[in-house]
């Protein structure tokens, strides 16, 4: 077995509430060598919590345990911030949820591209500029001279998901967390992207940490799957049998999907049970 | 057969000058009956916010007409139209106040429009779309973003409107959670006989939730289809038909049997969880 790129053991984020701390990540725990390591579960169930925990891009208030937290040399639990700073969006890459309220809403899509360039040392400001207009056209933006000048609110929901995702594939990451990155593309372009993705994993053996609600596309583009629910990890399979899984509540996630072969009255909604969450063990 | 409750005719929206301009909606044309919910699907960045922002007037430069129960919206939208006609936005996060509490954000419409029993509304419509109460008393920030897709949609649904536009309102769901906001807004519109627009990349929630659909490219409606023909793969326009194979490519059985399967080489080390 090769050496995981990542490794996360014991993993436990709290926040603040109205009840002194609760837990949003329970003991999570989980190994990540080359490849496409997808996240599914249910909303809230710490998905995001787990890759802003990894960038240590939490709240100031969140309380944060684990037993171990390695990302290849680096120890991410006590790197110093400078340290995380260069690690972030140079050799770790999060591409966020909301990526049109992630992006400066002050700067052009070309300028922030061209910064993005330039932090990250890629020539001088005409290579960079060059280098952004060709990332533009590589996420299939239809007319990217038109679309670089423009200001993110004036982006469609499609073009500010590859408007970042290009930004942070720049510096060539070693790990890329990917939070919902193809929600607002239509499948052609979320195909397209999907390849580029996967053209970093494969060319340059980079993970890829792959956050997502739809389970068919990640049983079909992923290596590997952690099913999550209410903060812990319900069970780790082989991302094509997900189709297939055994846990009751991935069952039910399969079930809730609307067939798009016939018409329902009404669809499926999961019956929780309490029991699939493991109490602290003494 | 029921009046039509929307009626847009050659609706067209541009943005920016000379060389940058663009023609983000070219006449584009439909019809919605009420009770009715009516999709619209297609590619990124071909107009389909465009539309539906127009039709809310929030972007009040448009040419062509938008009619409610056959009368022309007027410009700028009225209170009264806002009482009818209420929108979820694509991303929950820009159409949340961030620093307003969860609870004040849906206190404000219900205030404005003079609705009693404030606490008890808030309290229930969370419940609806299955947040606890708690949640009303959190920042925006201090949501997922599926917790904070849910509150818009609540606040959409405060209002009780007869005409819901709804921008991909369960793009940040997952699926068991997304099967019950779907549920509520069919029994809604079932019960209430409310109007809706949906625009979503997800072909699943359009088939299940429309009757018929719209299909755009490049700012343009291309093709309009009802649910089952989209079901049936019964499309007489090549956009449409492309758009279509795309999304019953990718999936897990494919993987089984068939091009997904060279693709898929799983490394046998890749990931171990414990
Ligand atoms: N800053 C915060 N303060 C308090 N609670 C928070 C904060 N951020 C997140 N939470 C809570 O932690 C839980 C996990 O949130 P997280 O964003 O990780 O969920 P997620 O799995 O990404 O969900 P989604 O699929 O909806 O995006 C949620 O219940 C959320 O409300
Ligand atoms: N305020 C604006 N200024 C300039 N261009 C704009 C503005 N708003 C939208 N556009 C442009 O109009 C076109 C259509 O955008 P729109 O948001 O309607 O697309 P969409 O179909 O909703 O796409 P998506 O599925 O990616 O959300 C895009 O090219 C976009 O850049
Ligand atoms: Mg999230
Ligand atoms: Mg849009």
């Amino acid at each position: 077995m090769t050496e995981p790129m990542l490794d996360v053991r014991n993993l436990t984020v709290a926040y603040p509430s109205h009840q002194g701390y609760t837990e949003a990540l329970r003991r999570v725990s989980f190994r990540l060598g080359r490849g496409k390591l997808g996240i599914v579960g249910e909303s809230g169930s710490g998905k995001s919590t787990a890759g802003r925990a990894i960038m240590r891009l939490l709240p100031p208030k969140a309380r944060i345990t684990a037993d171990r937290m390695q990302f290849g040399e680096i120890d991410l639990l006590t790197a110093s911030e400078k340290r995380m700073r260069s690690i972030r969006g140079g050799q770790i890459a999060m591409i966020l949820q909301d990526p049109r309220y992630a992006l400066n809403p002050l700067k052009t899509v070309l300028s922030q591209i061209i910064e993005a360039c330039r932090i990250h040392k890629v020539g001088t400001r005409a290579e960079a500029r060059d280098r952004a207009m060709a990332m533009l056209e590589d996420v299939h933006i239809r007319d990217p001279r038109r679309v670089a000048g423009l200001y993110p609110h004036e982006l469609s929901g499609g073009m500010g998901q590859r408007v970042m995702i290009a930004m942070m594939l720049v510096p060539s990451p070693r790990l890329v967390i990917a939070d919902e990155p193809t929600s607002a593309l239509d499948v052609t372009v979320r195909g397209q992207i999907l390849d580029i993705l996967d053209e970093r994993v494969e060319a340059q053996g980079a993970g890829l940490i792959f956050i997502s609600h739809d389970l068919p596309l990640v049983g079909a583009y992923c290596d590997d799957v952690l099913v999550m629910y209410g903060g812990q990890i319900m069970e780790r399979l082989a991302a094509r049998d997900l189709g297939a899984a055994q846990h009751p509540y991935t069952v039910a996630l399969n079930d809730s999907l609307p067939p798009l072969d016939r018409r329902v009255a009404v669809l499926q909604v999961p019956e929780y049970d309490s029991a699939w969450l493991q109490e602290d063990q003494p | 057969m029921s009046a039509p409750e929307l009626e847009i005719e050659g609706l067209s929206v541009s943005f920016g000058q000379g060389t940058q301009r663009i023609q983000a909606v070219q006449e584009a044309s439909f019809v919605v009956e009420r009770g009715a919910s009516y999709g619209i699907i297609g590619e990124s960045g071909s107009g389909k916010s465009t539309i539906l922002r127009a039709v809310a007037g929030l972007n009040e430069d448009y040419s062509g007409s938008v009619r409610i129960d056959g009368q022309e919206a007027p410009r700028p939208r009225d209170k009264r139209f806002y009482k009818r006609v209420q929108m979820v936005f694509q991303d929950p996060y820009g159409s949340l106040h961030p620093r307003r509490m969860i609870r004040a954000t849906l206190l404000e419409p219900l205030r404005i429009f003079g609705f009693d029993n404030a606490d008890r509304r808030i309290r229930q419509v969370l419940e609806d779309v299955g947040l606890a109460t708690h949640f009303a008393y959190r920042y925006p920030h201090q949501l997922s973003g599926g917790q904070r897709q849910r509150v818009a949609i609540a606040r959409a649904l405060l209002l009780e409107p007869e005409i819901l536009l709804l921008d991909e309102p369960t793009s940040a769901l997952d699926v068991s959670v997304q099967a019950g906001v779907l549920n509520l807004l069919d029994a809604l519109r079932r019960d209430r006989c409310l109007t809706y627009v949906l625009v979503s990349h997800d072909l699943r929630v359009v088939a299940h939730m429309c009757s018929r659909v719209a299909v755009m490219t490049q700012g343009r409606i291309v093709e309009e289809l009802s649910a089952d023909a989209l079901r049936e793969q019964r499309s007489h326009d090549d956009y449409t038909r492309q758009l279509i194979a795309a999304s019953r490519g990718r999936t897990p059985l494919d993987a089984v049997n068939g091009e997904g399967a060279a693709r898929s080489d799983p490394r046998k080390d890749a990931v171990h969880a414990k």
